[in-house]
């Protein structure tokens, strides 16, 4: 089996806020954090504004892992990157070093002390015993466990945001690109990794 | 007697003195379980067998191309 990622596809994505919302409710997330968030540029400005859903993307080579001081993520078989609550000393090096802004930090109690970090666990709960009550109380469910995908991939309304088996999820992209006839210049694989854009594109401002 | 008391609360005191080990020849991290065992809970999907790791993959590939409209309105 590939690695477990996540596509969110802007051009679909409409910024329901739909897989926030799941994701809250599936985790029982605390008051204050957000492990999945929906980022919109150029709001209101027609035919440029644009919505994805981000959440901790997985990283091959995670930034996260490399500065944590006491070593308390991990990497499942799944390539999903999960961290441990009882060796996590809530220090927030893993917050400056991830560049999707995935680590949380609850805030609970008079002076706002800092909480051990919380963050996307793809569904995947923790080291604690699989669908246990104490998984659950520190990580949320383990929906991979269940024989699931993330709660916010299954229940995004216009499947812009697609979660589960990289392969899988990739050939879902591929063949809307190619049925769309355009997409992949302007947002996707292309810009990411610095392609020479397709003869055919054009930009969005002037797109007819 | 007296004197073994002594030696015996010396004993029981010293206990709080030793120390956690510190040594960094192992990963600190619980081990985790692996998903296609399954979660011991009610909410396991139908559809295939917990411990089979072949089932669990299926499932996973199967569960993804709900995803996939071009497939699940035809």
């Amino acid at each position: 089996m590939a690695r477990m990622k996540f596509i969110c596809d802007a051009e679909r994505c409409i910024e329901c806020n739909g897989c926030v919302t799941a994701c809250k409710n599936e985790h029982e997330v605390p008051w204050g954090v957000n492990r999945r968030r929906v980022v919109t540029i150029n709001d209101g400005v027609i035919d440029q504004e644009k919505s994805i859903s981000v959440a901790c993307m997985h990283c091959s080579d995670a930034p996260c892992m490399a500065v944590c001081p006491v070593d308390c993520f991990y990497r499942t078989d799944e390539g999903v990157v999960l961290h441990d609550k009882d060796v996590c000393i809530g220090c927030g090096y893993c917050s400056y070093a991830c560049p999707f802004g995935a680590p949380q930090f609850p805030s609970n109690g008079t002076f706002g002390l800092r909480g051990k970090m919380d963050k996307c666990t793809f569904c995947a709960g923790g080291p604690e015993k699989d669908g246990s009550q104490a998984e659950f109380e520190k990580y949320g469910r383990n929906r991979l466990a269940e024989g699931k995908l993330p709660a916010c991939a299954e229940m995004c309304s216009t499947k812009a945001l697609l979660g589960g088996d990289g392969d899988v999820i990739a050939d879902i992209f591929r063949n809307r690109v190619v049925k769309r006839g355009a997409g992949s210049e302007v947002w996707g694989w292309g810009t990411a990794y610095g392609r020479a854009p397709h003869p055919d594109a054009t930009p969005p401002e002037n797109k007819s | 007697m007296m004197r073994l008391l002594v030696v015996s609360l010396s004993a029981l005191a010293l206990m709080a003195c030793s120390e956690r080990d510190q040594s960094l020849t192992g990963s600190p991290v619980k081990s985790d379980g692996k998903s296609w065992q399954g979660a011991k809970n009610d909410f396991v999907a139908h559809g295939w067998t917990p411990g089979d790791k072949t089932s669990w993959e299926k499932q996973i590939r199967t569960r993804g191309q709900n995803q996939n409209e071009y497939i699940r309105m035809n």
